[in-house]
């Protein structure tokens, strides 16, 4: 390991994600939080970790209803009015319109993953509308037998043919501000994240990347800033179960030279 | 009563949230009544520098907020672009800024950053050579503030520099000239510090 990924003062801390899955307004996926009076209630879950120091949310919505639009609108506005801290909604977003009233009601970023790949003029339609800032490339990708990480769609259910490295250039040359990198072959894992993958983007392209899947324990999180120089790494079940709690993970950071708010 | 100025750009309800939450009362509105019966002013905004001062220029409120920023001098706090629409002009465009402040907005010199720091900034970082002003009193430790800019402030007098940050090398990440004040950063988004900052404006302005 070089000193040098560790020692140049990049001016920003190393941020640490957690990411909430909404359906019907509800989280989704269960909390062993005993101080939450309730569980489902992504306020006061999102309340929780913004105090315990996560340094931006992420609310993905798997709704699946002529509703969702309305009902997701809605839960944005309540989420922004409690959070002080930066949140991105994603889930089946696929228009400007979309776009338009998820930000309208307080989101601060937006992220797209299927619709953008489906229809790639989308990201720079929406990076010209809102700016680059604010749109998150969602990618999940799988490393095949041929050792190269291809692009799925639809929830990791369609395989393409498409490298992931191909698409996350062009989706940044187009305009997408970030990149939201999720290995399936990790994911669920707790064994580690994708380090090769996550090297590669992070130093490839021109904008931040999130890490995501495979976080299970201290020393995941810290190989993913030192090692795949990561800019940011995100994580659910863990945080929900309380496996790893965000200020212990921000001070193991901290003591181990990683630039973390505190 | 504090006015956030609504100019058809960015995310306003937050901020009024926030003050919301501190027990401070805002409004959001682009009607010249209301402002001109305004104590205090936050210009917020993201986005592109020419589409912030066309927005500004359609929604007509430019000689209003002259009047209350440079006559009646009521204290405004300027916004991540909402600052930068302070300035005089910006490497982002061609419009006009407001021009209440001397200097520009500049593109961060990609030629003193590390190849690993990225344009925008984006992200928690803390801040510098801030103790002096009001806006900072009673300030937690350590401070950090979310930040998200490609351009920033380049100030023709360094006495109008609130608070510096750095990224690749040390920028001016706010300003405070008498009564017109600003930030870089979004106050709104960074957990107490930020907080802290809106309520002394709130309360020591």
């Amino acid at each position: 390991m070089g000193s040098n990924s560790t020692t140049i003062n990049r001016g920003l801390t190393k941020r640490i994600i957690p990411c909430l899955d909404i359906k019907d307004g509800r989280t989704v996926k269960g909390t062993n939080f005993v101080a939450l009076r309730d569980a489902g209630d992504p306020i006061e879950l999102a309340t929780l970790y913004a105090k315990e120091g996560a340094d931006e949310l992420v609310f993905l919505d798997i709704t699946a209803t002529h509703e969702k639009r309305k009902t997701l609108s809605e839960l944005v506005n309540r989420i922004s009015q409690h959070i002080n801290i930066p949140f991105t909604v994603g889930g089946g977003i696929s228009s400007v319109e979309d776009v338009s009233a998820l930000l309208a009601n307080g989101a601060d970023k937006i992220s797209i993953n299927s619709a953008a790949y489906k229809n790639p003029a989308l990201i720079n339609q929406l990076a010209k509308e809102f700016g680059s800032q604010c749109i998150v490339l969602a990618i999940d990708t799988k490393k095949e037998a041929d050792g190269e990480w291809y692009v799925y769609l639809n929830g990791g259910r369609v395989k393409t043919d498409t490298r992931c490295i191909d698409w996350a250039v062009s989706a940044v040359n187009n305009g997408a501000g970030e990149i939201l990198l999720t290995s399936m072959n990790n994911d669920g894992t707790k064994q580690g994240f994708a380090l090769d993958i996550n090297k590669t983007l992070s130093s490839l392209l021109s904008v931040p990347v999130i890490a995501s899947g495979g976080g299970g324990s201290l020393e995941h999180f810290k190989d993913v800033f030192n090692i795949a120089e990561a800019d940011a790494a995100l994580a659910a079940s863990i945080f929900h179960f309380n496996e790893i709690e965000i200020k212990d993970l921000k001070r193991y950071l901290h003591a181990n030279n990683i630039s973390v708010r505190l | 009563m504090i006015t956030i100025i609504d100019y058809n750009t960015g995310n306003l309800g937050s901020i009024k949230n926030m003050l919301k939450r501190l027990g401070k009362a805002s409004q959001i509105t682009n009607d010249i009544n209301l402002i001109e019966n305004s104590d205090k002013l936050i210009l917020p905004g993201v986005g592109h520098f020419d589409y912030g001062m066309q927005q500004l220029n359609k929604s007509g409120l430019i000689p209003i907020l002259n009047k209350k920023v440079l006559i009646d001098k009521i204290p405004i706090l300027g916004i991540c672009l909402g600052v930068q629409l302070l300035t005089e002009d910006s490497e982002e465009g061609v419009e006009k800024g407001l021009g209440w402040i001397k200097g520009k907005t500049i593109l961060f010199d990609k030629s003193k950053l590390a190849s690993n720091q990225k344009i925008p900034n984006m992200g928690w970082a803390d801040i510098k050579n801030y103790q002096q002003s009001k806006l900072f009193d009673n300030m937690f430790e350590e401070p950090r503030f979310y930040f998200v800019h490609s351009y920033h402030l380049s100030l023709e007098n360094v006495g109008d520099s609130l608070v510096t940050s750095t990224y690749g090398y040390d920028f001016s990440a706010g300003i405070e000239h008498d009564n017109i004040l600003g930030v870089q950063f979004h106050p709104e988004k960074s957990h107490k510090y930020g907080m802290k900052l809106l309520e002394n404006f709130a309360n020591n302005y």
